[in-house]
């Protein structure tokens, strides 16, 4: 990824944020230039689905893994965000317990889970958004990469990965909503949600969240560690030759990853207001693939750009033709892999000398 | 263990079988530090499973593996055994593809290989210096900054011999250094590898008799999975064995 490629899309995003803020805020409604709050919102989701698709770009990009399931870590933060959001109702459900989310007492409960407690506590669920993911990413690559797990067989492990966990929290006894999921926020650190300064505000800071995770991204994949991972990427076993652990490398940049994809899913819940099962669904892992591919493979920046786009056609598609969304997806990754191998980010820079350590090879190797 | 202070290596009754089939039959081979060798041997001799076994890529099914003083390589992995300072070059040349040839060669520098060390690691000043001093050796100074993708394959085999040389190894295991050469890449490749083996072993696989004869060092002959002949190449060209099963074709 150039530095000039950075720097513009960490100028699009917050001055892009910042922009729709003042625009929403400052500009009157009565204006032809007023932003609706509807807006602001949209663009915030886009904005968190980024940080997933940053996500996925970091570990297919640079470590050759290609997830399909990397929207479980996504919901997992998204999840630890809405029980803080739960806790936050109160009284104010419908049932007017001050302890009980309104769905336990549907279900009768008499107490709070153990797994539910502390999550009153802002700093508490904070923690617990970043710790979760990487605790879970940390496991599941432990065992998949210290076995030379790798390739297709990786990818199918990640599916399964996320398709387990749809099944676990549809489940009422799990705790978590199950199909309804968690929904009917009130408010989050004390300020009313629906209000527009706070719509404003969260897109804001799902902006600066992003740019932080894409300089971290950055630093890490240019570092000496980065050459590696490429390396590792291309020609595994070469590199074990030479005395590095492979499966070390691509355990940091998993659970990097994970903790992206789950401070993302933490932006996202209060932006959309709800947060259920359908997170972990397989098709939504495979979607972010799909923004990567198209914004361009290894190339960090691109990631963030495909999410945007392809989300944005979602938006106007399913407005005018919903049931055609898929098959354009569908036609989209298809057309891009055999037209555009390197994406929107490929075809801006084609002709320009790429650095060299940051294009991807065709195929992952191994 | 052997006796001798100066092997740097010890092969003793190595077997490797993969589904019946027997690519190594009870090998043995002594190696002294500092010492050259070239193993030759047909297709199917056994050569690349006994570098497979030294590197910790394949595991013996009987046998000892010694290096240095004692050290038993069957129980180690690959990188345990790269760290412990033995190298290997590949048959097909292996180089980083996307990397350019100054950081294929900073990567192969001596060093901590921990992500906690190259997350946060700077290029020194000896690490350029060490990288300067490879470039020559290999005459790839001019090439530095280019992709090793872009590289000839002449050229790759040199810069993989220059990882090798940056590894710091005591034992290097080069596999046909020349295959697919011109005639004075050949050459230039085996006055290298004499280069190369000033302090330290080299064990090169060959096919090519005309590189093995401008090396001129002892020489072994594998044939199924085991020792067929050994000494100076002059020695096993005479060997009517050798010639039956190899060079008389």
């Amino acid at each position: 990824m150039s530095t000039l490629s950075l720097r513009l899309c960490l100028l699009g995003v917050l001055g892009g944020a910042i922009l729709l803020s003042v625009l929403n805020l400052a500009v009157p409604a009565t204006s032809a230039m007023h932003v609706p709050t509807y807006t602001v919102a949209l663009v915030g989701k886009y904005l968190s689905y980024a940080m997933l698709a940053l996500a996925v770009d970091l570990v297919w990009g640079f470590a050759g893994i290609l997830s399909l399931g990397h929207a479980a870590f996504f919901a997992l933060g998204g999840y630890a965000m809405g029980m803080y959001l739960m806790r936050q109702i109160g009284t104010r459900g419908v049932y007017g317990n001050a302890i009980l989310p309104d769905f336990m007492v549907f279900l009768n409960w008499k107490e709070l889970p153990w797994y539910w407690h502390g999550f009153d506590n802002a700093a508490f669920a904070i923690l617990m958004v970043l710790l979760v993911p990487a605790v879970l990413a940390l496991i599941f690559g432990w065992l998949a990469f210290r076995s030379r797990v790798s390739g297709v067989y990786l990818s199918i492990i990640t599916q399964a990965l996320t398709y387990a966990l749809l099944l676990a929290f549809f489940r009422n006894d799990m705790g978590f909503g199950g199909n309804n999921g968690l929904t009917d926020f009130k408010d989050m650190f004390g300020i009313p949600l629906q209000a527009e300064t706070t719509r404003c505000g969260l897109l804001v800071a799902t902006a600066v969240f992003l740019c932080i995770a894409l300089l971290i991204a950055r630093y890490t994949v240019t570092s000496r560690f980065g050459k590696v991972l490429i390396a590792v990427r291309d020609t595994e076993s070469r590199t074990r030759f030479l005395g590095y652990r492979p499966e070390r490398y691509k355990l940091f940049v998993w659970v990097l990853s994970a903790v992206i994809a789950g401070v993302g899913g933490a932006l996202y819940v209060p932006q959309v207001g709800i947060i259920n099962p359908s997170e972990f669904s397989p098709a939504n892992s495979i979607e972010a693939v799909i923004w990567v591919a198209v914004g361009g493979r290894g190339t960090l920046a691109g990631a963030v750009l495909g999410a945007v786009l392809v989300n944005l056609g979602k938006t106007v598609f399913t407005g005018a033709l919903p049931e055609l969304w898929l098959f354009a997806l569908g036609a989209l990754f298809i057309l891009v892999t055999l037209l555009l191998p390197g994406g929107i980010m490929g075809l801006l820079t084609r002709g320009r000398a790429r650095p060299a350590a940051t294009t991807p090879a065709p195929e992952p190797a191994e | 263990m052997t006796d001798h202070a100066d092997t740097l290596l010890y092969l003793d009754g190595v077997t490797v079988s993969f589904d019946g089939f027997r690519a190594l039959n009870a090998l043995s081979l002594v190696l002294e530090r500092g010492e050259m060798r070239a193993v030759i041997g047909p297709n199917g001799a056994g050569k690349t499973t006994m570098m497979d076994v030294i590197t910790g890529k394949t595991r013996p099914d009987t046998g000892r593996v010694e290096f240095g003083q004692g050290t038993d390589l069957t129980r180690m992995d690959e990188p345990a055994i790269a760290a412990l300072g033995i190298g290997r070059k590949f048959q097909k040349p292996t180089v980083f593809e996307p990397h350019t040839v100054w950081d294929n060669l900073l990567l192969a520098l001596a060093g901590d290989r921990r992500p906690r060390f190259t997350l946060w690691a700077r290029e020194t000043d000896e690490e350029r210096d060490r990288i300067r001093e490879i470039l020559n050796t290999i005459r790839l100074a001019e090439h530095r900054d280019r992709r090793a993708g872009d590289l000839s394959h002449g050229q790759k085999q040199w810069l993989e011999i220059g990882m090798l040389l940056a590894q710091e190894p005591q034992l290097l295991l080069v596999d046909e250094p020349v295959a697919g050469m011109t005639d004075a890449e050949t050459e230039q490749t085996a006055e290298l590898l004499r280069e190369i083996n000033r302090p330290r072993s080299v064990l090169v696989v060959e096919h090519d008799m005309a590189c093995v004869r401008a090396l001129g060092v002892k020489v072994t002959v594998l044939h199924e999975g085991s020792v067929l002949s050994e000494g100076s190449i002059d020695h096993v060209s005479a060997d009517p064995r050798v010639i039956e099963v190899y060079l008389g074709r």
